[in-house]
């Protein structure tokens, strides 16, 4: 394994894999500059909501309205569900059975759905507390942070759906591995956006 | 237009007889609305007209199977590169022809003129808008598209089909800003579009949401171009092709592409957050209740100054190309070059505050900015001396690309001296807003970005299209920008001192009027440089049999890609080649080993032709509209559409097709023996028609 090339950043399917492998390089590496590129749009995103905490117009603010014990089960789930797709790319790479690997996107999947579940019953409760985005600067830098991270874990969990469809349809293929190593990729780093989400945003508004 | 006579209905959303462009003059035809109706009434006609057209001629010549199969379906960079060009031409027309008109207003601006405010602040947001994402963004991105990948030895860019989509998305969003001649009205807060003004509150109509979503589109196409760039230059490189042999155009794309990454995000975010402000009530940029509209200058800014570079540096790349061929000489100082370029891209982003120097900082945050931004004086200053040394003691011929090099240098240093006044926050504090900001800008983008864009398509064309253009015409036209930029920007230095602001439809002061008519004639000889562009290419085209250059080296160049047959085939390299250091072409060339057949030719796998491109520009422009219009319907159905498109492309296989090997060795022999009967002509013949694309390679320097 140590005299193993990388050929991208992060979890490589392996030599094993052959074309597969030689593959992954260019299709990895553009998604690793994707992520750069997402990354700087959430950061912007951090940037207008620390710049906007204290512009509540005299509305609800983090005290009224955040529900710290929602918000630790939401991180419980999605850290609990990258654990689970971690399970499913070694699956893939160590090529354990289709049941296996399927069945821990499975897990993925219900975690992640899970999580958004939890987030949307907190926006409804804050709705209804008054904590609508029109309400002020703060709880519009708010709804533009917490439901973009919310949208990116959708369009993950749709992904994921694809995915599935597609190993249905053509096996584990070059493409749907790649899709797998991709979106892999990609849950972890909403994990890490979530984390820093929890530490800006509800951490450090409840103290 | 006020709130109360927009009739929102279920079905058509905003839209009404009062969109169309001369509706307000047949209801209240006073002298005013008459000229601005006529004139809005015939740009809308020449969109529509234009489309006629297009589509007769496409029908009358059954060119619409020729039109999908092999262009808007192709996802070979070189045709996409083509295309965007296309689009950027096009979109530089109509821009110009407002510039001249906004010129015009001007010159008989002393008490009034004959546009209304409102025609002429809409005249000025989309010249700067379209100038901007439509022009030279279209216009660089199919440079690069069409020349990087062969000078890097690649057969194509990593992500064919995403490079199609990018721009599919480009295209819907210039079809965008094209619509809105027609139906409704475009913004009129300038092509940076601060709010408040822009918000609902002040900008009720279409205008701004016409601005909103085209950018938005422009911006995730260039995002994705960003990323297949910087992709390809990392991946693709043939053996050998080691970064510091990459030619000085491939790096000054990568660093643009570096640059569209990290700087095209904050313009989606302000774009965003200012549709979320206009259409569900949000508070980022409003007045009230905690919006704070700073927040959009920083982040527009935060866009706005890397975009400059995003601009400036290909066109960089293009000088260094052409001034090192056309001087026959290896580029003076390339490590230099190189450093100073990627120096530019960094501090592309520690100058973004000098775009608001009088907007409310500390006299130190300003200071800080200041000095940044005369520091980008430094590396530009290596750039502009490294190509003088290039040139010196070369075999310097006055070609069409360049005398607007030669040009691009003599403006250009002006422009950035102008540029270090105003990098002074105590200078910028008094000419801020006037037209000297305007001629500063103007004084660098234009020289600088278009002169290197068209030098691009003057030196690129034979490789492109099989043919040299018109030497004449290209004179006449590259004369007539120079000495029309100067007649145009130039007094504008001096208005801008006298006090007159920019973006002023009119004025009281007499002494302005001089210069304004002496600006006005400037426009109309830029539109007649835009002319002879015309003239230059139909004239072209005429005798293209004249001037072909199949063998592909018509200018002795240097990189990669002057080492096949003009046209290139789709897989652009018979055999990749191997790279043993800088200038491959012109090594290959004095060791001999150029336009040499090989023993073996293997299979050349490409990408399919693929439909993503145009649907998806279809389904973004239709979603753009149904959201300009709020026509929730086309809305949801198009935002469905978009979804399943995607999901459908991931079901696709099989995507690749093989060229087999004898049709490639064929191809090269077909080349090879049309370079072997092909005359090698000297560099004083390279103008006439001898010119077959065969170069009698001299020796670095030689004065004959």
């Amino acid at each position: 394994m140590s005299q193993e090339v990388m050929k991208h950043p992060g979890l490589n399917l392996g030599s094993a894999h052959g074309k597969d492998n030689e593959a992954a390089e260019r299709m990895m590496f553009g998604f690793w500059v994707f992520m750069m590129s997402d990354a700087i749009l959430f950061g912007m995103v951090f940037a207008t909501y620390v710049t906007s905490i204290r512009a509540t117009a005299g509305g609800p603010g983090p005290h009224d309205l955040y529900n710290i014990k929602s918000v630790f089960i939401e991180t419980m789930l999605l850290l609990t569900s990258s654990f689970a797709f971690g399970m499913a790319s070694l699956a893939l790479k160590y090529k354990h059975s289709k049941t296996r690997l399927i069945g821990w996107l499975a897990v993925t999947l219900v975690l992640g759905v899970s999580f958004l579940g939890f987030e949307l019953h907190d926006f409804i409760t804050m709705f209804a507390q008054g904590g609508v985005p029109s309400r002020s600067g703060h709880l519009s830098a708010f709804f533009d942070l917490v439901p973009l991270h919310g949208l990116h874990v959708t369009a993950a969990c749709i992904w994921l759906v694809c995915l599935a469809g597609q190993i249905a349809r053509y096996g584990l293929d070059t493409e749907t591995k790649l899709g797998i190593m991709r979106l892999a990729l990609f849950w972890h780093f909403l994990d890490i956006v979530w984390i820093a989400i929890f530490s800006v945003v509800y951490l450090a508004g409840l103290t | 237009m006020s709130v109360t006579d927009v009739s929102v209905g279920p079905f058509l959303g905003r839209l009404s007889l009062h969109s169309l462009p001369f509706w307000q003059m047949l209801q209240h035809p006073t002298e005013d609305n008459i000229i601005n109706g006529c004139i809005a009434t015939g740009a809308a006609s020449m969109v529509v007209i234009g489309a006629i057209v297009t589509v007769a001629l496409l029908t009358k010549y059954r060119l619409w199977s020729v039109l999908w199969s092999d262009w808007v379906t192709s996802v070979d960079h070189k045709k996409i590169g083509i295309m965007y060009v296309v689009i950027a031409f096009v979109m530089l027309a109509r821009a110009l022809i407002e510039a001249a008109l906004m010129r015009g207003q001007q010159a008989f601006g002393l008490g009034g003129g004959f546009l209304s405010p409102d025609h002429f602040a809409q005249l000025f947001s989309t010249h700067g808008t379209i100038m901007i994402f439509f022009m030279a963004m279209p216009f660089l991105t199919g440079v690069i598209n069409y020349v990087m990948p062969m000078q890097i030895g690649a057969r194509d860019v990593s992500f064919p089909v995403l490079n199609s989509i990018s721009l599919g998305l480009t295209a819907a969003g210039a079809a965008l800003v094209m619509i809105s001649l027609v139906i409704g009205k475009f913004s009129t807060g300038g092509w940076f579009g601060y709010p408040p003004y822009t918000e609902a509150n002040f900008s009720p109509g279409v205008g701004p949401d016409y601005w909103i979503w085209s950018l938005s589109l422009a911006s995730l196409g260039s995002t994705f171009t960003g990323i297949n760039f910087a992709v390809t230059i990392y991946k693709e490189r043939a053996p050998g092709m080691k970064l510091m042999r990459m030619p000085m155009f491939t790096w000054t794309a990568l660093c643009t592409a570096i640059l569209m990454i990290f700087a095209m995000p904050p313009l989606t975010v302000a774009t965003a957050q200012l549709a979320l402000d206009r259409y569900l009530s949000f508070h980022y940029f409003t007045n009230a209740l905690g919006g704070n509209m700073m927040h959009f200058v920083n982040l527009f800014w935060l866009f706005g100054h890397p975009e400059v570079y995003i601009l400036i540096l290909p066109a960089f790349g293009v000088y260094s190309e052409v001034i090192s061929t056309f001087s026959s000489k290896v580029l003076y100082g390339y490590g230099s070059l190189v450093a100073a370029t990627m120096a530019i891209g960094v501090l592309s982003f520690t100058v973004w505050l000098h775009h608001f120097f009088t907007m409310g900082q500390s006299a130190n945050i300003n200071a800080v900015f200041g000095i940044a931004s005369m520091l980008i004086g430094i590396p530009t200053g290596v750039k502009i001396y490294d190509w003088m040394l290039t040139m010196f003691r070369g075999r310097v011929r006055f070609t069409v690309p360049m005398v607007y090099s030669i040009g691009f240098i003599l403006l250009f240093v002006l422009g950035g001296m102008s540029g270090i006044l105003l990098a002074n926050p105590t200078v910028d504090y008094q000419v801020h807003n006037t037209v000297f900001l305007v001629a500063h800008f103007h004084n660098v983008a234009v020289p600088g970005v278009l002169f290197g864009m068209i030098a691009a398509y003057h030196f690129w064309f034979p490789k492109a299209f099989g043919f040299r253009l018109n030497e004449r015409w290209g004179i006449f036209s590259a004369l007539c920008w120079i000495f029309g930029f100067m007649l145009a920007f130039f007094p504008l230095y001096a208005l801008g001192i006298m006090g007159l602001p920019r973006r002023t439809v009119a004025y009281t002061e007499p002494s302005y009027v001089p210069l304004e008519w002496a600006a006005f004639l400037g426009a109309l000889l830029i539109l007649a440089a835009l002319a002879g562009l015309l003239v230059q290419l139909w004239v072209s085209i005429k005798h293209r049999d004249e001037n072909r250059v199949f063998a592909g080296d018509p200018w002795d160049g240097r990189s990669l890609e002057w080492s096949m047959s003009a046209p290139p085939p789709e897989y652009n390299f018979a055999v990749i080649p191997v790279v043993r250091g800088r200038d491959a072409f012109t090594m290959a060339k004095e060791e001999g080993t150029a336009f040499q057949p090989r023993d073996a030719y293997a299979d050349i796998e490409l990408p399919k032709n693929s439909a993503m491109g145009p649907m998806i520009a279809a389904i973004g422009f239709a979603l753009a509209f149904g959201l300009v219009w709020h026509i929730w319907w086309m809305v949801v159905l198009f935002f469905v559409a978009a979804v399943v498109t995607m999901i459908v492309r991931g079901f696709a296989r099989d995507t690749t097709r093989i060229v087999m090997a004898d049709e490639v060795r064929l191809e090269h022999r077909r080349w090879l023996d049309a370079v072997s009967v092909a005359t090698a002509i000297s560099r004083a013949e390279e103008r006439e028609p001898a010119n077959a694309g065969l170069a009698l390679h001299e020796a670095d320097g030689v004065v004959p």
